[in-house]
């Protein structure tokens, strides 16, 4: 799963669906950068799948960039090795965000001065970018400004000389979508290229991903997973829809796994061939066939109905007798 | 503290974790005795404990924790504690000239303003001094509440920047805790609130939920929690996610219960 996430660059969404919305995804690629987002739920987080695939990406030789907005620097690092760690810089926003310790030690600009310093990144060489998290930022900066920033990092510099040298360039996300509307995430949603959902089930996280590939239908596979401590990833079975094509969900709004509703009933939906004949021989009670136009149209004579009454006894009123009853 | 809520998040006072953000919330009830269990959970474990009250006043505060057995008094006057009484000294602001920056300087400028004054009120409370360093074992942060804080007209996002603050300083610097109860507006669209608590959420290593029963009010189960543990600090600790159990509040103790086991219906 890892590889084929990484396969192609891009912006991978990781987000939950309903309670437990998380989306995870990597694509790997050779190709241009694309963004990955990552949006997880409050069940199933996201942090420690953001966390196994910059692992990846650091043990292939990538150099790593993290915006860290929401947990400290040694809470981000911990759980990976030396090899990780060397590979890895981390830029610290969460500490300071708003300058208040007046130390000095604030970014100029902020995180969308990081962000645009990263744009304009030298030296070629494959980079991946990860954002911790892209909830944070969309909360405190316009959602167009960041698109615009976010779109203008995950194009490729191409360096004179070499024309073979495009600098790869992966954006991971981390989203947390309960935070947001549906105009923002359908703003980083059109930029994403990767949609991976996380939800689970008895402790048992799973990952939807949603390919979009340029020119091709929207492929979704699942995968049922855990995260070791050192973040490697454990898989364990895909789900029985597999490599499904399937409709861009931008029209659609659901990725839903197909459910059977007439699995698990407690009362028989199903008719036995008698059973089937039975009900088809059946007349019902107003069905208006030949033979009962027939009867009524023709009665056969001598068949007039009596009415028979026996007056009761009991039953004389004084002052409303029967006498004008017609019988 | 309640000693069977203690047995449900597997902690003591002399076994606690550190470091980590507590989440309380509850929706349609009253989810103050959780803020009761901790305040006096903290202080029986001998941590330094700074108290953003700014829904009751500290005579309440008081007279529960003594029936919880604790004295908010004494340990104030030891300074164990210290409390910031909102009800009380958001009144001085308006009538007294301030010398220095007043924690709750926010209700005096436009648009909530931000809420910098009040983190540097927490942070130079629970900042170690030499006297003190080894008396006390780690300190705690405890606000009641932080949905209070919308209502004043402070933004979401304002109050979400505050606590990460507290997280850096609190959590991250003095291997601190930080228990925080928001409420959750329901079924009321109360998008600011939505956002501070889902957000808060997301930050959150343990969250408990106190919920009023689906079926209204009951004698004898006064709601259900739910209890969510997120971020384990140890990735290798083996634990169940989620607990849900129902609950009775008594004078002194609250008792906790499988969901429809309650000793009435038994």
């Amino acid at each position: 799963m890892l590889e084929s996430l990484l396969a192609l660059g891009g912006l991978v969404l990781l987000r939950g669906e309903g309670q437990s919305r998380g989306w995870w995804g990597r694509i790997k690629g050779r190709l241009s950068c694309k963004e990955q987002w990552l949006a997880d739920s409050v069940e199933w987080e996201g942090r420690g799948l953001l966390k196994a695939l910059i692992k990846k990406s650091a043990l292939c030789g990538e150099q790593v960039h993290v915006l860290g907005c929401e947990v400290s620097e040694e809470e981000f690092r911990e759980g990976f090795g030396a090899d990780v760690n060397n590979r890895l810089v981390y830029h610290d926003i969460f500490r300071d965000p708003l300058n208040w310790s007046k130390t000095g030690k604030a970014f100029p600009g902020g995180p969308l001065g990081i962000l645009r310093a990263m744009c304009r990144r030298t030296g070629p060489g494959p980079v991946t970018v990860a954002l911790d998290s892209l909830s944070w930022l969309l909360l405190r900066l316009p959602c167009i400004t960041l698109c615009q920033t976010l779109h203008a990092l995950s194009q490729p510099n191409i360096y004179p000389g070499d024309n073979s040298q495009v600098e790869q360039v992966r954006v991971l996300g981390l989203l947390h979508e309960e935070l947001h509307g549906p105009g923002p995430m359908g703003a980083l949603r059109s930029l994403a290229h990767t949609e991976v959902t996380l939800s689970g089930k008895m402790g048992q996280a799973s990952a939807s991903i949603l390919y979009r590939r340029p020119q091709q239908h929207a492929t979704l596979q699942t995968w049922w997973f855990s995260i070791l401590p050192d973040f490697s990833l454990d898989l364990h079975k895909e789900s029985p829809l597999q490599s499904q094509p399937h409709l861009d969900p931008q029209t659609t709004q659901y990725l839903y796994l197909q459910v059977d509703p007439t699995a698990h009933l407690t009362f028989n939906l199903h008719l036995s061939k008698k059973e089937r004949e039975a009900r088809d021989s059946l007349t019902l009670p107003f069905q208006f066939s030949s033979e009962k136009q027939q009867a009524l149209l023709y009665p056969v004579p001598g068949q007039k109905s009596h009415i028979f009454y026996e007056p009761d006894a009991y039953d004389v009123d004084q002052e409303d007798p029967d006498d004008d009853l017609d019988i | 503290m309640f000693p069977e809520l203690n047995n449900l998040l597997n902690t003591t006072p002399d076994r606690t974790e550190q470091g980590t953000l507590t989440l309380l919330c509850d929706a349609k009830t009253d989810g103050s005795f959780l803020v009761h269990h901790f305040l006096s959970f903290y202080l029986k474990a001998n941590c330094k404990v700074c108290f953003v009250a700014l829904i009751q006043s500290f005579s309440h505060y008081n007279i529960v924790g003594q029936k919880l057995g604790v004295s908010l008094s004494t340990a104030r006057e030891r300074g164990q504690l210290v409390f910031l009484e909102g009800l009380k000294s958001s009144i001085d602001i308006f009538f007294q000239t301030q010398e220095e920056p007043h924690p709750l300087q926010f209700f005096r400028e436009a648009n909530g303003g931000n809420l910098q004054s009040l983190y540097e009120f927490v942070r130079d409370a629970l900042k170690p001094r030499d006297s003190e360093e080894t008396m006390w074992r780690y300190p705690v942060l405890l606000v009641d509440n932080l949905s209070v804080l919308l209502s004043l007209g402070v933004g979401a996002v304002t109050v979400l920047d505050f606590i990460q603050y507290c997280r850096a300083a609190v959590c991250c610097e003095l291997k601190g805790n930080i228990v925080a109860l928001v409420h959750d507006s329901g079924d009321a669209e109360d998008e600011e609130n939505d956002i501070l608590l889902n957000g808060l959420s997301h930050q959150s290593h343990l969250i408990l939920r106190a919920e009023g029963l689906a079926t209204g009010f009951c004698k004898d189960v006064h709601g259900q929690l739910r209890i969510l543990w997120r971020r384990p600090l140890q990735p290798t600790a083996q634990r169940d996610r989620s607990l849900t159990y129902q609950y009775k509040i008594q004078d002194k103790n609250v008792f906790f219960f499988a969901k429809g086991m309650s000793p009435a219906v038994l």
